[in-house]
């Protein structure tokens, strides 16, 4: 949430009405993206630039709306994928790191290779999978590739986070191996996990998307990056641009869900979710 | 390590000794040689204050009583109720810090140590409800930590200790983060919880004149590694803000103080 991040006020703007300030850091993004989008219908207009090379943002509203049939396909189609992509990741993360935690052989033996999962460039490796796996496996499991790290690493760093005088009390009191788990570090780790599960959410749908590429393959269930991808081959650049608008926007509400259970989850106790005045 | 047996034993029965140390050493891993020898009794009901220099091994010593640490040489013997079957649950432990659980509210914090021993669910309501009560935050149940002020959150620390009704009470320093107001008020709350629930407290603490006010007996450890360094009885017989004031508290903290400077000097740094 490093974008929420206030900028320095000067001594005039030290006081200032905040919700004014926050409709200000809404309006003032709004009114780039409009003032791009006209100079863009501008440029097109007054170069009379064909729409195979560039088409115009008007061309492109036409282009979603008159496609929308194949496009709304597709983005269920990437969409599914993404999110069993980043189940798994989730689920695989959490799991994997709890297991580390428990064993440190398991650790040391298996960690190396989940950091040479993660440094190799996972579009390198989809075109292998594709040979292998049946189609739509070999997707999730790019999805799951690119996705799961993040998850692992800060799970395992939050489970690493306890406080030790906490640890001790927990000693203390003769706890089991399961309550202390259960009872301090899951809770401590779960501001670390939350936070890589919002990164896997946007890497699952940049797995999905190399490797629908990579699989390049048409048929009912072609997701948007096929779409983007025959596209270009047909030079419908209209349709480029629309199917990037909605991974786009895809990507967008992603995050933004992710990040909002985050925020309601961590509320009543975590400093990355208090307001300013606490 | 070949040093001699090093035990930490429990013992039930008609003992009056609460705790009980002998010869107990504690060299660290990273061969800190922290505590000791010490020999160090402690009468069932007794307040006792240890007071030393920071890094003297009075923290070592209380978590060696704890069974947080073993000692590397020397016996620990604790003793414990018929009912109980270990020396820890007979103990509560209030750290320096509050330490409380930040995602849970003060009333979870509270229950914790009952959680983790199984206790069942009506009886571990009740003992809450009273701790709360008896530390002043009955109202204060749904809050969470960080909604709280800092002698609020270690109220909710000495809640917690005192939840499972233990008989001896190991306090690391409680009040030492605190404002001096708030701790004369949590000292004068301890004094009357200790007065009205006989437990026996150990109290570790770098401050002379909190433990005059507070022990019946200050234990004046030597620099490390920690040592018996005097024993000063506090002979009082009403404990309140009239003593704080008095003559005789006065010449305690000197007598205190006195004990206390011989031993600190030609070792700087301490």
């Amino acid at each position: 949430m490093t974008s929420l991040q206030s900028p320095p006020l000067s001594a005039e703007q030290a006081a200032p009405d905040s919700r004014a300030l926050r409709l200000v850091r809404i309006l003032l993004p709004v009114a780039v993206l409009a003032a791009g989008i006209a100079l863009w219908e501008l440029v097109v207009r007054l170069n009379n630039i064909p729409p195979y090379v560039l088409p115009a943002p008007v061309a492109v509203f036409r282009t979603l709306i008159t496609d929308w049939p194949v496009l709304s396909q597709s983005l269920v189609t990437t969409l599914v994928t993404t999110l069993e992509g980043f189940i798994a990741a989730a689920i695989g993360g959490v799991a994997l790191a709890l297991l580390f935690n428990q064993s440190k052989w398991l650790e040391y033996s298996l960690f190396p290779y989940a950091v040479i999962l993660q440094v190799t460039p996972v579009i390198a490796i989809a075109p292998l999978l594709l040979i292998y796996l049946p189609q739509h496996t070999a997707v999730v499991v790019c999805a799951w590739i690119v996705g799961f790290f993040p998850v692992l690493s800060n799970t395992t760093l939050g489970l690493n986070s306890v406080d030790r005088n906490l640890a001790g009390l927990f000693q203390l009191y003769g706890a089991s191996r399961m309550q202390t788990l259960r009872y301090l570090k899951l809770p401590s780790a779960l501001p670390f996990m939350l936070g890589g599960l919002r990164i896997a959410g946007g890497l699952s749908l940049i797995g999905a998307v190399v490797a629908e590429i990579a699989a390049g393959s048409a048929g009912a269930g072609s997701g948007l990056a096929y779409r983007i991808a025959e596209s270009g081959y047909r030079l419908n650049i209209p349709r480029m641009f629309a199917a990037l608008l909605l991974l786009s926007a895809a990507g967008i509400v992603i995050y933004g869900l992710l990040a909002l259970t985050s925020h309601l989850v961590l509320r009543r106790w975590h400093e990355s979710a208090l307001g300013k005045e606490n | 390590m070949a040093e001699p047996a090093a035990s930490s034993e429990t013992s039930s029965g008609a003992s009056s000794l609460a705790v009980s140390l002998r010869g107990v050493t504690k060299v660290y891993d990273n061969g800190l040689n922290a505590l000791g020898p010490l020999d160090l009794d402690v009468r069932k009901g007794e307040f006792v204050s240890l007071l030393g220099p920071s890094g003297c091994g009075k923290s070592t010593a209380l978590r060696l009583i704890a069974g947080l640490n073993a000692p590397t040489s020397g016996s620990v013997r604790v003793s414990h109720r018929a009912g109980h079957e270990r020396a820890r649950d007979s103990i509560g432990f209030v750290f320096q810090e509050p330490t409380l659980m930040p995602w849970a509210n003060v009333r979870e914090n509270v229950r914790l140590p009952l959680k983790l021993s199984h206790a069942p669910a009506v009886q571990a309501s009740a003992h809450v409800g009273d701790a709360l009560i008896r530390a002043g935050l009955a109202e204060f149940a749904e809050a969470y930590p960080r909604e709280l002020s800092g002698g609020m959150k270690m109220r909710v620390s000495l809640a917690r200790a005192l939840v499972t009704d233990p008989d001896i009470l190991l306090m690391d320093e409680p009040f030492a983060a605190l404002d001096e107001i708030t701790r004369f008020r949590l000292n004068n709350d301890l004094l009357s919880l200790w007065r009205n629930l006989r437990k026996t407290v150990i109290f570790v603490t770098h401050s002379v004149f909190e433990s005059v006010y507070l022990s019946q007996r200050v234990v004046v450890m030597t620099p490390r590694p920690g040592r018996l360094g005097a024993e000063i009885a506090i002979d009082v017989a009403e404990r309140g803000e009239e003593f704080r004031t008095s003559a005789e508290y006065a010449a305690y903290c000197r007598e205190v103080s006195h004990a206390l400077t011989p031993l600190q000097s030609g070792r700087p740094g301490s």
